[in-house]
């Protein structure tokens, strides 16, 4: 049977890859949103290991509204980038400093 | 001993398949290796006994947003190279951050074992379990309000995405369906009297 170590040091290397990510690609915003989609898999990861081990249901309720927070997240945030290149031509994070005053 | 040997390599399959997603060149190969994430995932979550929630990731991840994201980066014409350039020099802060992280899970999980959470087994699920019962026990009951409300919050997002995309289109000829309507017969035709002309 798999042990909930193993199931957490996934979760983990996971997590920091996906903030390493975050580092790598500053400039593309696409790539910025798959690494928080990672990160939150990595986050519902945890979730499910604990609810499977500690035998508690509600860690599984999280997963789902996570997924469904995720998903919304997901759906506005590429509206706004797909509105961004429209105006801009351009998904560099550095151009977007309009309003930076 | 399968389970266990089934794990490692969905795992090696998924830490892989997420140092592509942001070391891949091409955006396109990151949303398909996020893919394959999301189904190593999900067969995990399986061996987790998260039936539900595993085919759920399947369905609505890998289904929906992830067909989303590959729309858009096929859609934006971008260019990469400018994107990518400046960037070699956090190579050090990130492997610093990302081994920070690792070293303190680490830390926690395998030296300090969870204070001994991490010791025993996961304990035997009875013979007649079902994974999505359960969850929609739970979620109907304990978490009806709490449902309803990340019901309203996907309203909200599909609503908004549509709003902010949509596009009115400048010199289109739309028909004016009011003033079609009130048009009336005098108004468009002409009769006009005139004497019948001689036969030559």
């Amino acid at each position: 049977m798999i042990s909930l170590t193993y199931v957490l040091a996934v979760s983990g290397i996971l997590f920091a890859i996906s903030v390493a990510g975050i580092f790598l690609n500053r400039k593309n915003i696409i790539v910025l949103l798959m690494c928080i989609e990672l990160m939150l898999l990595a986050v519902n990861f945890n979730f499910i290991a604990f609810s499977r081990f500690l035998g508690d249901i509600n860690g599984q309720i999280f997963v789902f509204f996570i997924l469904t927070v995720a998903a919304a997240e997901a759906a506005i945030g590429l509206a706004i980038l797909v509105v961004l290149f429209r105006e801009r031509r351009s998904i560099n994070v550095e151009d977007l400093d309009t309003l930076q005053g | 001993m399968f389970p266990t040997l089934l794990f490692v390599v969905l795992s090696a399959i998924l830490v892989g398949a997420a140092l592509g997603v942001i070391l891949a060149r091409n955006p396109v190969h990151s949303v398909l290796l996020l893919v394959l994430c999301f189904f190593t995932s999900a067969v995990l979550w399986l061996m987790l006994d998260a039936e539900f929630l595993g085919i759920v990731l399947v369905l609505v991840y890998v289904g929906a947003v992830m067909v989303l994201f590959l729309f858009v980066v096929m859609m934006l014409d971008i260019n990469i190279e400018e994107l990518r350039r400046g960037l070699a020099g956090f190579w050090p802060l990130a492997l610093a951050v990302a081994g920070f992280i690792v070293f303190a899970m680490v830390n926690v999980i395998v030296v300090r074992k969870l204070g001994g959470a991490t010791a025993g087994a996961a304990p035997p699920l009875p013979g007649d379990y079902s994974n999505t019962r359960t969850l929609g026990t739970a979620l109907f009951t304990r978490y009806a309000y709490p449902a309803e409300v990340a019901a309203v919050i996907l309203l909200v997002a599909s609503v908004a995405a549509i709003v902010l995309t949509l596009r009115q289109r400048r010199g289109g000829k739309p028909q004016d369906i009011a003033a079609q309507v009130a048009v009336r017969a005098r108004d468009r035709v002409r009769l006009v009297k005139m004497a019948s002309g001689k036969r030559t």
